[in-house]
């Protein structure tokens, strides 16, 4: 058996994808299933009652909390996606276009230092500088430019927007770049060369030959941002609570396993529905590209 | 002839590296110009002076009487091929080729699409306006830049080697095309290129360049007959060359060349003027000829051997080695009815003619 393996070459395939796919079954396809499932069933107190039941599901749609927190999980993905892929593309363009070739990798190695901290900590300093006698504040208020400290920049849906942009921006930074540095730079000469101006060249040579990049960057920030948990849960106050914390409170504090596991479902479904408009999107970018 | 472009003591610097040296050049309206010469030599970035991409470093450059000083490239009236052709990919070949009339606000849609469509047929790809462009061979792309640019009227279309990626026989058939659609057109073409062939072919005047310099501009015929120095002459075509010294120059010019003795030439035969002392001869291949069996010339001949034999289907290269000339001559002979192709160390008599003598500094 262990011959067979390893003396053909699917065998030896087979030898090497093994142990991710087996990874990849226990720690991702197996949870998913559980969930799946989970969302089926009811909490009877400590048992679980495994009966089939769309009820977790009727909840979700009757109880009016729900679809709003899901409403506000997409509006926030949404608000994240859109603030960090409009900063992140001019970072991109200016590397790709203003920065000399032998600099361009150093320049992306300082994108990502930031990520030489933790998550966590990033999140936390994000506090320091918006809290109420955070930096901004403190600096404004000793230039005087308002007399009191602002509360809108902390713990409400705003703060939770701020931080995800920041932590999400090289991941939008580096797919735009990469499409960006694919352009040929003679297609921008040809358009110049065929009377557009550099603005109109822009418009109408590098955004569209850069949109690939952008909506891999779009699909990137979107997909990881409207389940993230931490953030909310740090950030957002009362009233920036996402769904993700939601699926949270309820698996834990309210001990609904079966009900988190409907709301993730959902979520998920979400998610899926509007990547595959995204994908679908990107399709008709890249048709005609090789 | 009236000169559309006029271009004085041009210089561009990159840094400390100087590209162009002190350029003058007057390109006449409706001619087919081209600038020759070795890669690196400055011609791609004169090209792109014209176009607008590169600023000179100092000296004028004017199209149609006007300071392009200030006119920045979408605003010249010229149009480019691009060596690489940038045909936009994301567009279609009607897209790509409608791109420049898009500023064209008096032209109605309808109209636009059948200039472009007229464009397409006139370089031979009616009904491929719908294609994409990324479906295109190699050809047709180029074919889809020089409809993207003739469309637009421009008074210069600048080629930047717009055939060197394509294989020697479409190379060919777009040259012929080249010529015709310039004359049907009667637009100016400035062509960049470092096939000297290319340039004989297509030109009515070729500029040489040298690291940044014009070294010669003359016209096909001259430039192979008479070229000015010896850097032109062994460019351009085979060459082969001779030592010599010039004993006198008056209304003839007495000159020694080694291995053929004392001879007089006449003046046009030295494109600069020669002075008393140490100088080159030039004689072309196809100028000198062997004397086969049962052959005759009246011409003179100088007995050789074989040294090198290449064989080319219609042509065979000697190298003929010549009591007295220090290199192998090589010599260019027809392969006509009846004519061996000669050995390696067999004796040759080698046919030649003062009148065929270029004499160089």
């Amino acid at each position: 058996m262990w011959q067979k393996l390893t003396s053909t070459e699917s065998g030896r395939g087979l030898l090497m994808v093994g142990p991710p796919f087996l990874y990849a079954l226990i720690l991702m396809a197996f949870p998913l299933i559980a969930i799946f499932l989970f969302s089926f069933w009811t909490q009877d107190f400590m048992n679980l009652d495994m009966t089939f039941t769309l009820n977790n599901y009727r909840e979700i749609i009757e109880k009016p909390i729900y679809g709003a927190l899901l409403q506000r999980s997409l509006m926030v993905s949404g608000a994240v996606t859109v603030v960090t892929v409009l900063l992140a593309f001019p970072v991109a363009y200016f590397i790709s276009f203003h920065v000399r070739p032998d600099r361009k990798s150093l320049w992306l190695f300082l994108i990502t230092i930031p990520f030489w901290t933790s998550y966590l900590i990033r999140v936390f300093l994000w506090k320091v500088i918006l809290g109420y006698n955070g930096v901004i504040n403190t600096g404004l208020l000793n230039i005087g430019l308002i007399d009191e400290p602002l509360t809108f920049i902390l713990y409400n849906v705003n703060a939770v927007i701020i931080t995800l942009a920041h932590a999400f921006a090289p991941f939008a930074i580096l797919p735009i770049f990469v499409a960006l540095e694919k352009i040929d730079r003679s297609l921008l000469e040809a358009s110049q060369d065929l009377g557009e101006s550099k603005f109109m060249t822009f418009i109408r040579i590098t955004l569209p030959l850069a949109m690939p990049g952008v909506v891999g960057a779009v699909l990137i920030v979107f997909i990881p941002t409207i389940g993230d948990y931490v953030t909310p849960e740090l950030m957002g106050g009362a009233g920036g609570k996402l769904i993700a914390n939601m699926i949270q409170t309820q698996f834990l504090a309210l001990n609904n396993a079966p009900l988190g596991a409907a709301l993730a479902i959902v979520a998920m479904l979400c998610v899926t529905a509007i990547s595959l408009v995204f994908v679908l999107l990107n399709r008709r970018w890249l048709k005609g590209r090789s | 002839m009236t000169a559309l472009i006029t271009l004085t003591g041009v210089n561009k610097y990159y840094a400390d590296y100087h590209a162009l040296r002190d350029i003058n050049l007057t390109i006449n309206a409706g001619e087919f110009f081209s600038l020759l010469g070795p890669s690196g030599c400055g011609k791609t970035t004169l090209l792109r002076t014209i176009a607008g991409f590169e600023q000179v470093t100092d000296g004028v450059v004017m199209i149609g009487g006007a300071d392009m000083a200030a006119v920045p490239a979408n605003l010249r009236p010229t149009n480019m091929v691009f060596q690489s052709y940038a045909i936009f990919p994301h567009l279609s070949v009607a897209e790509n080729v409608a791109f420049g009339l898009r500023k064209s606000k008096d032209i109605d849609k309808q109209t636009k699409a059948e200039m472009v469509e007229e464009a397409l047929t006139m370089v031979g790809l009616a009904g491929y306006g719908k294609r994409a462009a990324h479906a295109l061979s190699g050809g047709q792309r180029q074919r889809v830049a020089l409809a993207r640019a003739l469309i637009l009227k421009p008074k210069v279309l600048l080629l930047d080697e717009p055939l060197s990626a394509l294989d020697k026989k479409m190379r060919e058939q777009m040259q012929v095309e080249l010529i015709r659609l310039q004359r049907q057109v009667g637009i100016t073409f400035i062509l960049v290129t470092h096939d000297q062939e290319e340039a004989l072919v297509m030109s009515d005047r070729i500029a040489v360049m040298f690291e940044g310099e014009i070294g010669q501009l003359a016209d096909p015929e001259t430039l192979y007959r008479r070229p000015n120095s010896r850097r032109v002459a062994s460019f351009i075509g085979k060459m082969n060359f001779l030592e010599a010294e010039v004993n006198a120059v008056s209304d003839v010019i007495a000159i020694d060349v080694e291995g053929l003795g004392p001879l007089q030439v006449s003046l046009e035969q030295a494109p600069e003027p020669v002075k008393q002392g140490p100088a080159v001869v030039g004689i072309r291949p196809e100028t000198l000829g062997i004397l086969f069996e049962g052959e005759t010339t009246d011409r003179k001949l100088i007995d050789g051997v074989v040294d090198e034999v290449v064989y080319y289907g219609d042509m065979t290269y000697y190298d003929i080695r010549i009591k007295g000339i220090s290199q192998a001559i090589n010599i260019a002979m027809k392969n006509l009815i009846g004519r061996p192709v000669l050995e390696v160390g067999e004796a040759a008599q080698v046919i030649w003619d003062e009148r065929a003598l270029v004499v160089l500094n």
